[in-house]
């Protein structure tokens, strides 16, 4: 077989990421790129568990955020919550535990709904989340945690930071790819497709999903661990219903039917974050973005209206343009045999089957002929 | 595959009458928890032989304790009328509106922008000084202009993408993250407060304890709405056609009936009812940024505990919610008040390990 242009297209981004620090600038480096993987990684998450499952989960920033609260509640030595002074390597170990135990319960306790419920009911975790640690006060109150200091190996070493975002990145992106070729993972598509058919088969349809939930949970917390690394503080501010939305609004405008999409997304949200800003104060740029990102003020109008605009004209986001025009320019070209779903034949078992809703005109022509081959062809 | 195997399920290879044995666990561990509370809250939390709590037990302090109940019954009657607003335009369109707690926050400051008009003082307006016509106008406008808006988003945005529901959810999430912005531009990032109108607001005894009329007068509001909705609903051509509609729109369509118009007034009350919310809490509770999330949340947690489109669902939901929210902390020991945050999660998550679907939710 030999390699599809979305391959190719993956691995001279990995070298174009690694290769990055000898040429970008520092501020670029620590500021856009470093960000954008840990939001790239969180996002994956939700692109993975909504493309290939059909669960649009809206926790995932909730557990990216718990991460954050489990190492600051281990590791910082004063300020709230329980102050236990421990190594920072053990505030790792203890967040990832927490996070995939809580994506476990998590998971458990919504294996039963999908669709727009999922997103309704992964929402309602996410509010829950975000009060929890305004109210309760044993683990951070609304003030919230400073002072949390990485590992040594990281400290005042930016660019350690960004090789680790890209490394559990890459992981991230060929490990997701290469799970939803397993049996496992063929199988969390056919539930996607039609879980009354899985379940008459004698598949478990909702151990898949809370499995595929934990999973993403996991992965989700380690971006919440690079943040608080990167971060250095957390508050419950930073886990609300804004910051929650704006994952899901960095996977729908990268694309939420493709991995890849999700850090295109975060690249493009950081990218306007900080670069669209018509503040005079351009000095204090990097005190002020350390402690709020998100803050901007009429950011968020830019935001939303980008969104809208992407909802109604090609809900598959930038990925999907991006697909749209090479399909136009492989044809044009004269590349391929039969025109439309060449990319569909290429990437194997990808998501481009999704058909909760999202997909758009352009797309539902073909949906049929996507969502079933795959799983017929890998299986035999 | 090896024949002559008997028939597994699951995991841990159990026969099916294991499973259904298995299966009663949980459901009695629930319920003897249900039973405690029950218990706790009517006789045992009581200071001179168990913990301090903010209030006492049924039997040791009746006052606190039916002051507590009329704090969740009105606060369930709020909840009722943001969260059927909901519920209904799912319940016809299956639209998820996330914009509607930006639709209450924003009825909230158009209202009090109003109010301060029409009593002619920017700050410090005394209850006294307000007429009753000085709150119900500013109601009315405002949730008339909100609603307004809820049918203008429905027909620009929604209208030709019917039945892509997560298309629609965040098409609506857009509406939110704009109109909340703009609300912070417009209206500022302080706390506002209505002001409920002079003749409401009294205070009178029950039990030896102080309690606003007010709040009762917010739940008589709420069971006016309520009633307005269920003859709206089930006397009235329009209400049958949208059940019909519920039930199934293909045929109400084929039946030769304007679905479209129906779409559109149903968008309109149901952004209304968010805009009646949101006067109605702005007077209780006052809003600010950030009160538009909390009380998305609180619709969507009404309306996952009551069953998604259903009417009837919202009233057990909200009743049972606000309950929660107002026994909660008044029934943890003192110390633990601030966990009671967890009762509203722990609600949800019982309510769907028992009813998936919620308790009056159809399954699809």
């Amino acid at each position: 077989m030999t390699m599809s242009s979305r391959n190719v297209a993956a691995i001279a981004m990995g070298i174009f990421l690694v290769a990055l620090p000898l040429f970008g600038s520092d501020f670029f480096v620590d500021f856009v790129m470093t960000r954008t993987m840990m939001l790239g990684l969180a996002g994956a998450t939700l692109v993975f568990l909504s493309a290939y499952g059909g669960m649009v989960s809206l926790a995932q920033w909730l557990i990216f955020g718990v991460a954050g609260f489990a190492v600051g509640n281990v590791v910082a030595e004063s300020g709230r919550g329980l102050k236990l002074g421990m190594n920072p390597w053990m505030g790792v170990l203890v967040a990832i535990v927490i996070t995939t135990l809580l994506a476990l319960m998590l998971g458990a306790l919504s294996a039963r709904s999908t669709g727009i419920y999922y997103l309704m009911l992964t929402l309602t975790y996410a509010v829950i989340g975000f009060f929890f640690f305004g109210q309760v006060t044993t683990f951070s109150g609304f003030g919230g945690m400073t002072g949390i200091d990485p590992p040594g190996f990281f400290a005042d070493e930016p660019k350690r930071l960004y090789y680790v975002g890209v490394a559990l990145s890459l992981l991230a992106y060929v490990g997701f790819r290469l799970i939803a070729r397993t049996p496992f993972g063929m199988s969390f598509q056919g539930l996607r497709d039609d879980p009354v058919r899985m379940s008459s088969l004698g598949f478990n349809v909702q151990l898949h999903r809370t499995l595929a939930f934990t999973l993403a949970g996991f992965v989700a917390g380690l971006a919440g661990i690079l943040n608080i690394w990167w971060n250095g503080q957390i508050d419950p501010t930073s886990i609300s219903i804004g910051p929650t939305l704006d994952l899901l609004i960095i996977a729908v405008i990268g694309g939420i039917a493709h991995l890849e999409g999700a850090w295109l997304g975060a690249f493009v949200f950081v990218g306007a974050n900080i670069y669209l800003r018509d503040l005079p104060g351009v000095g204090s740029l990097g005190g002020f973005l350390e402690e709020r990102v998100f803050a901007e003020e009429r950011f968020n109008t830019v935001i939303g209206l980008v969104l809208l605009l992407i909802m109604l004209l090609s809900p598959d986001g930038l990925a999907g343009i991006i697909v749209r025009i090479t399909t136009a320019v492989k044809r044009a070209l004269g590349k391929s045999g039969d025109d439309e779903h060449t990319f569909l034949d290429a990437d194997g078992p990808e998501p481009e089957g999704w058909t909760s809703g999202l997909a758009g005109h352009t797309r539902s022509s073909h949906q049929h002929i996507s969502s079933t081959p795959p799983i017929k062809g890998e299986a035999t | 595959m090896t024949t002559a195997t008997a028939p597994k399920f699951g995991v841990l290879h159990l026969t099916p009458a294991q499973i259904r044995a298995l299966r009663v666990i949980p459901m009695w561990i629930i319920g003897a928890l249900i039973a405690f509370a029950v218990l706790w809250v009517l006789v045992l939390a009581d200071r001179s032989f168990t913990v301090e709590t903010s209030a006492g037990s049924a039997l040791a302090e009746p006052g606190e304790f039916i002051v507590t109940l009329l704090d969740g019954l009105t606060f369930a009657g709020l909840l009722f009328v943001v969260s059927s607003g909901f519920t209904l335009i799912f319940g016809l369109m299956r639209t998820v509106n996330m914009a509607h707690g930006a639709f209450f926050l924003l009825a909230a400051y158009l209202a009090i922008e109003l109010q301060q008009q029409m009593v002619g003082k920017e700050r410090n307006i005394e209850a006294d000084e307000v007429a009753m016509l000085q709150w119900i106008i500013p109601l009315l406008v405002a949730a008339a202009i909100v609603a307004a808006l809820g049918v203008l988003m429905q027909q620009l945005f929604l209208r030709w993408n019917q039945g892509q529901d997560l298309r629609q959810a965040i098409i609506t999430v857009a509406v939110t993250v704009i109109l909340a912005d703009q609300m912070l531009l417009q209206f500022g990032g302080l706390a506002k407060k209505m002001v409920w109108p002079g003749a409401v607001v009294h205070f009178f005894e029950i039990f030896g304890q102080r309690y606003a009329s007010s709040r009762l007068f917010m739940l008589g509001l709420a069971i006016v709405v309520g009633a307005l909705l269920w003859v709206w609903l089930n006397k009235t051509r329009m209400g049958m056609v949208i059940r019909a509609g519920v039930d199934d729109q293909e045929m109400v369509r084929a039946l030769g009936i304007n679905v479209t118009i129906v779409f559109a007034i149903t968008f309109f009350v149901g952004s209304f009812l968010a805009g009646v919310g949101g006067v109605m809490g702005a007077s209780f509770a006052g809003v600010a940024p950030g009160t538009d999330g909390q009380w998305l949340l609180n619709s969507l947690i009404v309306v996952i505990i009551g069953g998604l489109g259903s009417v009837k669902g919202a009233v057990a939901g909200s009743v049972l919610y606000g309950m929660v929210i107002a026994f909660s902390p008044s029934y943890l020991p003192a110390e633990y008040t601030f966990y009671s945050i967890i009762f509203t999660f722990v609600i949800l998550a019982v309510v769907l390990a028992i009813r998936p679907n919620g308790l009056y939710g159809r399954s699809e």
